[in-house]
């Protein structure tokens, strides 16, 4: 699934430095199983995103492995301590090795 | 309608796996969870587990886990096809090592984190989720 994906994040756009701030992501994914069948009752071949990062200036501040548990549409919720300005990465990895990925800026204010 | 003694063999056997197949499916998430540890014990605390008494919809229960001091938290669903959810593991820059998701839900069934605490050991936190419709499609 190469079309379609949007991946959405919610970053402050200002921190103090040394601050924790709450980060919330979420991409648009069918997140296919590969448990459910078709209506001739073949299996529909799995297709998810298995793994995705979140990096600060190079540095991991999460690093998730999914598995077809979770729900279309894989929403995070984390923390991430801001120590300077910089960027956030967000990186998402698909099962057909597309890689989807977004950044945030964030300023020390 | 007369069984023969084979057919009786048969349809004790069908029903002896039938009830045989909840543990399996119990014993492969024990499985995931030992491989995880490496067979260490698990400590109940220092880990805490959200997740909604009763979920309408298995297709999306909020879950929610917290472990200070973790480096990795893996969440299974002890129900499922596929126990393993998801596996955190929290960089230098995580301000907390808490997370949410949210996850599928085959059933009625209970849902386990275990956390693994940077100086080696194991904790473990459960809860039961009540799932009206389940969340595998089959």
């Amino acid at each position: 699934m190469a079309s379609g994906v949007k991946p959405r994040v919610k970053v402050p756009k200002t921190a103090a430095a040394g601050e924790a701030i709450t980060i919330k992501t979420l991409i648009s994914h069918k997140m296919e199983s590969g448990q459910r069948k078709d209506k001739e009752g073949n299996v529909i071949p799995r297709s998810i995103i298995n793994r995705f990062t979140c990096e600060f200036n190079g540095e991991s501040v999460v690093d998730v492995t999914l598995e077809p548990a979770i729900s279309t549409n894989p929403y995070f919720e984390f923390d991430a301590t801001v120590p300077e300005a910089g960027e956030f990465k967000f990186t998402w990895y698909d099962d057909d090795g597309s890689v989807y990925d977004t950044s945030k800026k964030v300023a020390i204010g | 309608m007369d069984f023969t003694r084979r057919e009786t063999l048969a349809l004790g056997a069908g029903a002896a796996a039938m009830a045989v197949l909840p543990f399996q499916v119990q014993a492969a998430a024990d499985e995931a969870m030992a491989e995880f540890t490496g067979g260490a014990e698990a400590a109940m605390g220092g880990i805490e587990l959200t997740a909604p008494e009763i979920a309408e919809n298995g297709n999306t229960v909020p879950v929610s886990v917290s472990a200070p001091g973790a480096t990795a938290i893996v969440i299974y669903a002890t129900g499922n096809p596929t126990p393993g959810v998801a596996t955190f593991n929290f960089g230098p820059l995580a301000a907390s090592q808490a997370a949410s998701t949210r996850i599928r839900l085959a059933g009625t069934q209970e849902v386990v984190a275990l956390a693994k605490m940077a100086d080696g050991t194991f904790a473990k936190a459960s809860a039961t989720v009540k799932v009206t419709i389940g969340g595998c499609g089959g």
